[in-house]
């Protein structure tokens, strides 16, 4: 026998779960682009290995 | 804080994410972002579009987030003002734990991303705001002294400040001024709130200066705070954030808040009472009005052309 969500409850967690997995979405998002514009932009650098190292 | 009688009620209705979106003030979010943007946008130094906004969005998780642990201290107030009792705490629908986790991992959140995003220094004065907020006005000022509105005041002034210095990386005399606007704003803004608020204050027990000092102490206050606020806005003009716009904008909202301030102070409480305390309720609504269009000045000035002849 299925499991069924039966109460008004489960649609409200849904609703929660989907707004928390959609806003961990867009913060993934916005890191990428963030790093990337570090990254492309002029304040980035990478570390420089001493001659003779 | 006697907040464990709502740590002791049953949650009948499970927390929405709306809820939780509530227990970051987004109304004070709005104007904290507003006057955040400003700062950045009339320093003088471009940011690219993409830091920007991921900056400004961290300020503004990090005042959400002073303002959840705001309401989590404050739940026990919060439950007997009628303007508050419908907070997601004392409605029982996020316990005081939740909001203070929340809270907590907000700020951290924000605050390193901010680091990360603009620069120490800029993160630094947003972990200083939460700081200020929630352990210096709610925790410490707020139930000790009628001067609560005055201090506290400084939290809500910083976010121009944060603006300014995600954009240079640095301090200047410029974002202080738009730090003390805020801050000489705050008080004739809220007791303006106090006089015709007066119930709420008093059955929660807040040392509000109507409920310690009176209310005609109250008015004569408004009007002492309201005249250096007119010198500190209109002199702004005059300095290289400000411009003509601006200075004709300050004139007439000025002379607006300075008579609302003369007129809150040369009436009783039995004129008040007689027409409900109609002069302080617009002088309230123009003081939200004089904020926004002080900074909206301040922002058409950083957007035009710098061509302004003596201002230039």
């Amino acid at each position: 026998m299925s499991i069924r969500a039966e109460h008004e409850i489960h649609q409200r967690r849904k609703g929660r779960n989907i707004g928390v997995g959609l806003m961990l979405a867009a913060f993934v998002v916005l890191i990428l682009a963030l790093t990337f514009v570090k990254i492309t932009g002029g304040d980035f650098e990478m570390p420089r290995i001493e001659e003779g190292q | 804080m006697t907040d464990i009688s709502y740590q002791s009620q049953p949650q009948e209705v499970e927390a929405s994410l709306g809820d939780y979106f509530a227990l970051l003030k987004p109304r004070v979010m709005q104007l904290v972002v507003f006057t955040a943007v400003v700062g950045l946008l009339a320093a003088p130094v471009q940011v690219h579009p993409v830091i920007a906004v991921a900056s400004i969005l961290f300020v503004a998780i990090g005042a959400g987030a002073s303002g959840a642990l705001n309401m989590w201290w404050d739940a026990d107030i919060d439950g007997v003002m009628r303007r508050t009792s419908k907070r997601p705490i004392p409605a029982g629908k996020v316990t005081p734990d939740e909001a203070k986790v929340f809270g907590f991992a907000l700020s951290g959140m924000s605050v390193m991303m901010l680091a990360l995003s603009a620069n120490l220094l800029a993160a630094a004065l947003l972990a200083f705001t939460i700081f200020f907020y929630v352990v210096i006005y709610s925790m410490w000022l707020k139930r000790l002294t009628p001067q609560n509105i005055v201090i506290g005041g400084a939290a809500g002034a910083f976010p121009p400040v944060i603006g300014w210095v995600i954009a240079t990386g640095s301090m200047s005399l410029e974002p202080w001024l738009m730090f003390a606007l805020i801050f000489m704003w705050t008080p004739p803004h809220f007791w303006a709130l106090a006089l015709f608020m007066k119930s709420d204050y008093d059955d929660a027990g807040v040392p509000m200066l109507t409920v310690t000092h009176g209310r005609k102490s109250t008015r004569k206050h408004i009007l002492a705070y309201t005249i250096p606020l007119v010198v500190l806005a209109v002199g702004t003009a005059f300095t290289s954030i400000g411009g003509p716009v601006y200075l004709v904008v300050a004139l007439v909202l000025n002379a607006l808040f300075l008579k609302g301030a003369y007129d809150i102070w040369r009436r009783d409480e039995a004129q008040a009472e007689a027409d409900d305390y109609k002069v302080e309720k617009s002088v309230f609504r123009l003081s939200l009005w004089y904020l926004f269009l002080h900074f909206g000045a301040i922002l058409v000035e950083a957007l035009l052309p710098a061509a302004w002849g003596i201002w230039a």
